[in-house]
């Protein structure tokens, strides 16, 4: 899926990164804590957070993830863009819930991904 | 094999904002380096966690990270409050850091296991009331 594709799917506003929408994306973790995605995410390439937090994009950074989405209608205050800026992380912004978001994007196609050490 | 690249820094322990900045660094240098994407990954969450961690307990310290060819040390050293019993602090889900930083997205009790597992080694040498040294080792 493109995240363009996502944000048609969530009704998301693009925060920043309009420039990489056509960057393909296979699987996704959603999560608040920071910890628990540096513990478990292998490959996911987008992270599906309510945490509006410069570490959230810390956290996107070291897992080498494309796209950030925040849900629950939060908007990121303006020195997490800049960070997502700087780090080339598209940053979407969308009112959905974080089960409604997931289950949407899910059914369209975009899975968990694996497991570190399963 | 002994030539090795130090990279230093000194990790802000009042700012939670910054937490994080020396692994940005890092991560930057050792791409420029041309190391695995994999390598790399394992180094600064590792490092990450560990900066993360000396902000939270410790009010900050220094993070030395020495570049080898074939591994790669980083030592985390901090005079905060050092860790009474590591066996426990290991445990995944144990966590002493206070509540704020949970709303941070922190304090799952996973920074400890987490720097163990992308680290092939992993030493602490803690002292209570004095501070605590963690040296973490990836091999290329």
């Amino acid at each position: 899926m493109k995240i363009k594709e996502m944000a048609e799917l969530l009704g998301a506003e693009v925060l920043c990164g309009e420039d990489m929408l056509d960057k393909e994306v296979k699987s996704a973790c959603g999560c608040d804590m920071m910890s628990d995605v540096l513990a478990f995410v292998k490959e996911q390439a987008v992270l599906i957070t309510g945490l509006c937090n410069p570490q959230v994009v810390r956290t996107a950074q070291m897992m080498d993830m494309v796209c950030i989405v925040f849900v629950r209608g939060k908007r990121p205050p303006a020195e997490v863009i800049e960070l997502a800026k700087e780090e080339e992380i598209v940053v979407l912004a969308t009112t959905e819930r974080m089960y409604v978001a997931c289950g949407k994007l899910y059914q369209n196609g975009l899975s968990g991904g694996s497991l570190v050490n399963g | 094999m002994d030539d090795f690249v130090r990279l230093k820094y000194d990790i802000d322990g009042e700012n939670f904002t910054s937490a994080g900045e020396a692994s940005t660094m890092v991560k930057r240098n050792l791409r420029q380096m041309g190391f695995s994407p994999e390598t790399i990954r394992k180094v600064s969450v590792a490092m990450y966690e560990g900066e993360i961690n000396m902000v939270i307990h410790a009010k900050g310290g220094v993070a030395t990270v020495d570049v080898y060819d074939d591994k790669i040390v980083i030592v985390l050293a901090d005079e905060g409050p050092g860790i009474p019993d590591v066996a426990l602090a290991m445990q995944a889900g144990y966590s002493t850091a206070p509540e704020n930083i949970r709303s941070l997205g922190f304090g799952a009790g996973m920074g400890l296991p987490n720097m163990k597992k992308y680290t092939d080694e992993m030493k602490i040498d803690t002292v209570v009331g004095q501070g605590t040294t963690v040296t973490m080792t990836v091999y290329v």
